[in-house]
């Protein structure tokens, strides 16, 4: 699992591959986690989220990690993590979410060479519904990665405030 | 093996589930699991129950794993048993702090079943 940090491991003040090191972290989570394979689109989707998990970062990398899906992705989430039928997912939806985003986080950043040691993580906070915009309050970086859980799309977004 | 009681540590209650689920994979007897959401529950759950293992997270609320780590030691209950740190806290720094402050072995989320195995079966063993 350390080979992503080998092979991208630099200054953290330079993101060039940090989409590669993201789309890792997450695929490993998932793979681990949730027996489950992401792959990659052959084109574009039309993201329709209605559930956001984030996970914010402090110390020597500030930004949040942003992970969007529709609410019947989160919910296979949390059956193939619980190991349990879709349908007997309640309450754990969102505890299950949060959890992947966090892991998500949690596996970026100990990728990245450096960043570990100096970087906390917040706990994660979720957001039911997809009619919002988040406005950074300083500018910031976006490193945008979509993939596919089960031909449904899930986004990652890393915002990195400079 | 002997039956054990698990003390599983974690804000999450879906981690706790999963947990608990890696230990009984890992092939072990398991007569009770106890959970608490933070340190300070974990230390409240050990005033009244002596358990063979806990299993921890770092990043939790009111007090985080660290803490409850460096407390232990004065707990009755808690004396002479293996912790083991899982959390998605993978630095060096995180590992050296859990280690000093008693902590017996340290498994980064996200984890395999097989990884608390390798783990927590040599613990038990020389804890038993």
């Amino acid at each position: 699992m350390n080979t992503a940090t080998a092979a991208f491991g630099r200054s953290i003040h330079s993101h060039g591959n940090w989409n590669i090191v993201l789309e890792i972290a997450a695929r490993e989570v998932f793979e681990l986690m949730l027996n489950s394979e992401l792959t990659t689109p052959a084109a574009p989707f039309a993201q329709d989220h209605n559930i956001t998990a984030m996970v914010g970062f402090a110390g020597e990398l500030c930004g949040v990690l942003i992970l969007g899906c529709s609410l019947e992705s989160s919910n296979l989430m949390a059956s193939r993590m619980l190991g349990v039928h879709p349908g007997e997912i309640a309450r754990e939806n969102c505890d299950a979410f949060g959890e992947i985003c966090n892991m998500i986080a949690g596996n970026f950043k100990n990728k990245i060479s450096g960043l570990g040691n100096g970087c906390m993580l917040s706990v994660p906070a979720i957001i039911s519904g997809g009619h919002y915009h988040v406005h950074p309050l300083s500018r910031a970086e976006a490193i945008e990665v979509t993939l596919l859980f089960e031909g449904a799309p899930v986004s990652i977004s890393l915002r990195v405030h400079n | 093996m002997n039956q054990i009681r698990a003390l599983i540590v974690d804000d999450s209650s879906v981690m706790r589930k999963i947990v608990e689920r890696s230990l009984r994979q890992a092939g072990l007897e398991i007569s009770a699991v106890l959970e608490a959401g933070n340190g300070a529950e974990a230390l409240a759950v050990l005033a009244e129950n002596h358990v063979d293992l806990i299993l921890c997270d770092i990043n939790m609320p009111v007090m985080d794993g660290l803490e409850l780590v460096k407390r232990l030691a004065t707990v009755e209950n808690a004396r002479g048993v293996p912790v083991v740190m899982i959390t998605t806290e993978g630095s060096e720094s995180h590992v050296v702090r859990a280690l000093s402050a008693g902590a017996r072995g340290y498994i980064r989320k996200p984890f395999t079943a097989e990884q608390v195995k390798e783990h927590v079966i040599p613990l038990l063993g020389v804890h038993a």
